[in-house]
């Protein structure tokens, strides 16, 4: 319960922060009226326009990445896993990378996160090809990788094929992830699908609960696995594929959120899930906070600064936990 | 009454059997020790009995649900696993898994079973200790409290006291005798042949995927099967605690 509160208080704080700090100098009651539609209009163009929806969109990318990557490390045992590992968010870059490429982003505001999510649900299909409905973890594993690197060597082709520098360089940056520049419009149409997605993996707390056990002892305590293992495809598949749709590749936080709420989650994979989603979104918000503080005209992207502060607090997580390790 | 019933089980290993044929009745009251060389299918039977392999033939088991099946039996698997740093009593509480609603608390019957099933085991001042960092012997004794806690008619076991100290294997042995006196039945894999004597009441010898013989401890411990099944010279002792094996040499 105390954890579940500091996760709270941590991820409504960054929100709010999110909503009331930006290049614009709005003060906190402007701010809040603006919100609600009342007072000056450019100040409501930029509170419901600009800082809502990328506040609210940074919260959900979080959730359904912190989310999804406690979901694939409970059910692997392993903690390294992460929300990549089948696939899903290559793919769903494959397919935001082709629309930029072929101009389908610029016909209509919601082509790039279509198509992304699109290629999110073929990957899945392909997976459940590959390793079957009744597949066992490691099928599904090397499934992941296998059509990771192909989503991966497809992106680059179509990097190397790319016409001009200017698509090239445009496809880089939006591979870079962000959430800058979103609209209400995004949030409509990510919300169902991840609240699907969120739906789906946060049921799984008994089943990972009991995999701690191992996957035979979890079939004896009453789990079907391969519901557990469908469950947990399409969860991920939902909520990182819109993630990764709307944000593009925001990397480390199904890896280390998970890892660092774990000793306060008391090891439980249940708790641990969201636990995870409420740091998720905390750690992202944060991040994006960075990028409009640090250099707010450069641009910063969102996806480069997670990399930068997730890299070395994993760093100081393994240098904490190495003598439990060896 | 019966609490486990297989009828003609056999278990493919591609187009060989590894389990040939078992048939098998296990009632209340009963300590079943299953033994047999390595490879004679054990393993097999006991999960192909659970449902948890593809099998022929029937088993009262397999034929349940798997939410009716974990409050009918517990089962204890060779290979030992703890994935996550959990305390003690956490992971032994994963045995009220099957009789809890989802996202329940610990309701204070499923508190008893597991305080019952960890002092069973001796393990009262390990409560708070993280399972991880514990022995593997330790491990292995927590692991079987997490069986125990999960309260079912039958216990499963394969080759729970594999890789404990003399005093803990019977201890363990102890308490699966004590389960079975209370009128629960225990089937467990052994090696051990002298304790499989002295604390089953049933013995069944499995070799290459066949019972080869089914009965009283005293019945099934004969120089003759146990020359016939492990290829091993041996004598039997009767003492007043039960018969002892004592193998001297291996036929050839």
């Amino acid at each position: 319960m105390k954890l579940f509160s500091a996760l709270m208080v941590l991820t409504v704080a960054m929100f709010l922060a999110s909503l009331f700090v930006g290049y614009a100098a709005i003060s906190v009651p402007e701010g809040l009226s603006a919100l609600f539609g009342r007072g000056n209009p450019l100040y409501v163009t930029i509170m419901q326009d600009i800082r809502l929806p990328r506040a609210l969109l940074a919260a959900m990318v979080g959730v359904s990445l912190g989310l999804a990557g406690a979901a694939m490390q409970g059910f692997l045992r392993n903690p390294l896993a992460e929300p990549g590992l089948i696939g899903v968010s290559g793919s769903a870059a494959l397919g935001a990378v082709i629309a930029l490429q072929t101009g389908l982003a610029a016909t209509f505001a919601l082509a790039l996160p279509i198509t992304a999510l699109s290629f999110a649900a073929l990957a899945v299909g392909l997976i459940l090809l590959l390793a079957g409905p009744r597949g066992s973890s490691l099928t599904l594993i090397l499934a992941g990788i296998a059509v990771s690197a192909f989503a991966a060597a497809l992106t680059s082709l179509t990097l190397n094929l790319s016409p001009n520098p200017y698509a090239a360089s445009e496809i880089m940056f939006w591979m870079m992830g962000s959430v800058a520049n979103r609209a209400m419009s995004h949030v409509w149409l990510a919300l169902p699908i991840m609240t699907l997605g969120w739906i789906a993996l946060a049921g799984l707390g008994r089943g990972l609960d009991a995999l701690t056990l191992g996957e035979d002892a979890a079939e004896a305590l009453g789990i079907s696995l391969s519901r557990l293992r469908l469950q947990l495809l399409f969860g991920t598949a939902a909520a990182v594929g819109a993630a990764t749709a709307m944000a593009g590749a925001v990397g480390f936080v199904g890896l280390v959120v998970p890892h660092i709420l774990r000793r306060f989650a008391h090891g439980r994979p249940s708790t641990l899930l969201w636990a995870s989603a409420l740091g998720g979104a905390a750690m992202v918000l944060a991040s994006d906070l960075t990028t409009r503080l640090v250099l707010p005209d450069r641009d910063l992207k969102l996806g480069v600064v997670m990399a930068l502060i997730g890299a070395p607090l994993f760093l100081h997580l393994i240098y904490k936990t190495r003598r439990e390790i060896a | 009454m019966t609490l486990l019933s297989v009828q003609n089980l056999t278990v493919r290993r591609g187009e060989c059997p590894v389990v040939d044929a078992a048939s098998l009745v296990i009632g209340p009251g009963e300590c079943v020790g299953l033994i047999g060389p390595n490879g004679a299918g054990k393993t097999s039977l006991l999960r192909g009995a659970l449902g948890l392999l593809t099998y022929e033939g029937t088993s009262s088991l397999a034929a349940l649900s798997p939410k009716q099946r974990a409050a009918q039996a517990a089962w204890l698997p060779q290979t030992r696993e703890i994935a996550w740093p959990m305390s003690v009593e956490r992971i032994v509480a994963l045995g009220r898994l099957p009789y809890l609603a989802r996202g329940a608390r610990l309701s204070p019957t499923d508190q008893t079973a597991v305080d019952a099933a960890l002092t069973r085991m001796g393990l009262q001042n390990y409560r708070t200790r993280l399972a991880t960092a514990l022995s593997g012997g330790e491990q292995a004794r927590v692991l079987i409290a997490r069986t125990l806690a999960q309260d079912t008619p039958l216990l499963m076991a394969d080759e729970p006291i594999a890789g404990l100290d003399p005093a803990a294997q019977i201890a363990t042995l102890q308490v699966f005798k004590t389960l079975a006196q209370e009128g629960r039945a225990v089937l467990t894999s052994l090696h051990d042949l002298s304790l499989a004597g002295r604390y089953c009441t049933r013995l069944i010898l499995l070799g290459a995927g066949r019972i080869i013989a089914d009965g009283a401890p005293r019945d099934v411990l004969t120089p003759a099967l146990l020359a016939e099944v492990f290829r091993l010279e041996a004598e039997v002792i009767d003492t007043p605690q039960g018969p002892i094996v004592q193998p001297l040499g291996v036929l050839t």
